[in-house]
């Protein structure tokens, strides 16, 4: 068990040394790095200083380890946008991420298991056939899309909920809607399918021998073994939820991570860019640990296959 | 013992019969051959130039609501262009960025994955790392770093794909070739002093073949997403270029008076999307049923 915990920790590692790489390779394949991490006005003498920071003079790898250092004590450049440094900058917009990505999840389980269930319960049924086209558009439909339509419905028609903004309970629905509608289709076949083994299985038919009523079988005994395969990739979602929030954070200006990188691509604040992306990689890397370290705990056919 | 039945085992390749022709998705394929028609021919099909201003037919409603023109079946945008025609000008970069993906990450992943799979050891772990580490970046995390170094356009967006979604075809090559290569025939072959560019092209690509095909139809939607997306946020394809990504973007702002600059492109992708993912299950369920989902 500790070897595995160990080796996976050592390739979770790994990753995220090789996305700083591939961020720093492409920064520097690219153009000249003083000129990226200085604002434009920036003078001679702010440009020398840069210079001799990132060590330009050194040979690529002496850079690089100069880079890591500095990224490992949490220095990221500063963000001549915000005035701040670009870490501290993302750490204040996480939670507002954090929050909405939770929600995003939130509601595409809440559709999922009901409909995963009731469509393995009553197979081939129209609830079947339902469930399957509502998961088939869902994964068919940009987010960003999802929202617009959102925003169209809802704010522009109905004028029942904020198009944009946050702070309330209600700001927070339409964008959780809008991230979560993507993974309902993926998350549904698998509360299915696992479903529909678990209802094939010895003790669901004692059950019903015994006389035990339907909707405690369903729920009580078999949706709690259906559901570990669900609770096993729920970090893999919540990880791809942070990459959907990009898109998403813009449309609904919403004050979290995503938007934050994006307006600094356009406003060429390029030190956030750069934290934004690591942030996202590091964050993405630990979540997927977590989830194959307690798939190892659940499961321990899983430890074999490092 | 003698056995009263004899049961007839058949190869397990599926083969295309009159039974198999019948459940073709139609409607899929349907959907698909008009978008790449549109694609090829969309300059000569399309009733209006897709580009052209005409600032008097502005945000005109499609031609079944009122105050609509039949002349502008879908409506026209804020700058008066035709939805139609922009439309139909659009397939050509959906088609251009799935095609793309379909070759270059396709074949990117299909030679690593081989290569990882058939070598093993060093060269499998190696591939593997970079796998892993790729897919440590979002896509879209990705496209951010490029959009801000170099010009966001069409090649920052070809470059992102090819840069993230071969990874996926090299984890399932990998694996299948894995499986292969404890067979007689590869093993043999390699004894009889086969070269290994040729064990590769004559025995293992041919296998690996259907799943490569169904891996990359059901990628096509997917592809098709990321680049709407990129071009939405402004990362992507750019003015005066025409992409449905690109087309919302430009009616996010009339969003409180025009509903149909909204809908349209939209559901543009929506159709595309799904008859993608809807023949991609049919390629998988016809060519791979192995990796068929209940």
């Amino acid at each position: 068990m500790w070897t595995y915990i160990l080796k996976r920790l050592l390739h979770g590692l790994f990753s995220i040394i090789g996305a700083s790489l591939l961020i720093f390779v492409i920064t520097r394949l690219t153009g000249d790095p003083v000129a990226m991490l200085l604002p434009p006005e920036a003078t001679e003498e702010m440009v020398r200083q840069m210079r001799a920071t990132l060590g330009l003079d050194r040979p690529i790898w002496e850079q690089y380890l100069i880079f890591a250092s500095h990224a490992l004590q949490g220095d990221l450049g500063m963000s001549y946008r915000w005035e701040m440094p670009a870490l501290t900058l993302l750490l204040d917009r996480l939670p507002a991420t954090i929050q909405l990505a939770s929600a995003g999840l939130l509601f595409s389980i809440s559709v999922a298991v009901p409909l995963g269930v009731l469509s393995a319960v009553y197979r081939g049924s129209w609830i079947d056939r339902v469930g399957k086209t509502l998961a088939m558009a869902g994964q068919a439909m940009p987010n960003f899309w999802v929202g617009l339509i959102l925003i169209l419905v809802f704010s522009v028609s109905l004028g029942w909920l904020p198009a944009y903004g946050s702070g309330t309970f209600r700001h927070l629905i339409l964008p959780a809607i809008a991230l979560g509608s993507y993974p309902v289709a993926a998350q549904t076949r698998i509360v299915r399918s696992s479903m529909l083994d678990v209802l094939d299985s010895d003790y669901i038919k004692m059950g019903r021998i015994l006389g035990a009523s339907e909707s405690v079988l369903v729920w009580k005994y078999a949706f709690r073994n259906a559901a570990v395969p669900l609770i096993t990739v729920l970090g893999v979602y919540f990880a791809a939820m942070l990459g959907g929030t990009f898109v998403v954070e813009v449309i609904f200006a919403w004050p979290g991570v995503g938007r934050t990188v994006v307006e600094a691509v356009f406003a060429r604040d390029f030190p956030v860019v750069q934290a934004g992306v690591l942030f996202t990689s590091v964050v993405f890397v630990t979540v997927n640990l977590l989830v194959d370290l307690s798939y190892g705990v659940i499961d321990p056919r899983a430890r074999v296959n490092v | 013992m003698s056995s009263v039945e004899t049961a007839t085992i058949s190869a397990p390749r599926a083969r295309l019969n009159l039974s198999a022709i019948m459940r073709l998705p139609f409607i899929p394929i349907f959907i698909l051959s008009v978008l790449v028609i549109c694609a090829i021919f969309g300059n000569q099909l399309a009733p209006h130039n897709p580009t052209a201003l005409n600032l008097g037919m502005a945000l005109k409603p499609p031609g079944w609501v009122e105050g609509g023109s039949w002349a502008y079946p879908l409506g026209t945008d804020n700058l008066g262009r035709d939805i139609l025609s922009r439309i139909i000008a659009g397939a050509r970069i959906s088609v251009i960025v799935a095609i793309y993906a379909i070759i270059v990450s396709g074949g990117i992943g299909a030679v690593f994955g081989m290569m990882a799979g058939y070598f093993g050891r060093t060269v499998d772990t190696v591939i593997m790392r970079i796998v892993d580490i790729q897919m440590s970046v979002p896509a879209l995390a990705l496209a951010l770093v490029l959009a801000t170094l170099l010009r966001p356009s069409l090649s920052t967006v070809l470059i992102v794909i090819a840069i993230t979604y071969w990874s996926w075809y090299a984890r399932i090559v990998r694996a299948e070739v894995i499986s292969l290569k404890q067979r007689d025939y590869v093993a043999l072959a390699r004894i009889a002093g086969v070269s290994t560019p040729v064990i590769f092209i004559r025995h293992l690509l041919p296998n690996i073949m259907n799943t490569l095909l169904v891996l990359a139809t059901l990628q096509v939607g997917q592809v098709i997403i990321f680049e709407a997306s990129l071009s939405f946020l402004g990362l992507g394809i750019q003015n005066p270029d025409v992409s449905w990504g690109l087309m919302l973007a430009d009616a996010r702002s009339y969003i409180t008076v025009a509903w149909w600059a909204i809908t349209m492109p939209g559901i543009a992708i929506m159709l595309t999307c799904l008859a993608a993912n809807l023949f991609g299950d049919w390629m998988r369920d016809t060519f791979d049923p192995k990796r068929r989902q209940l």
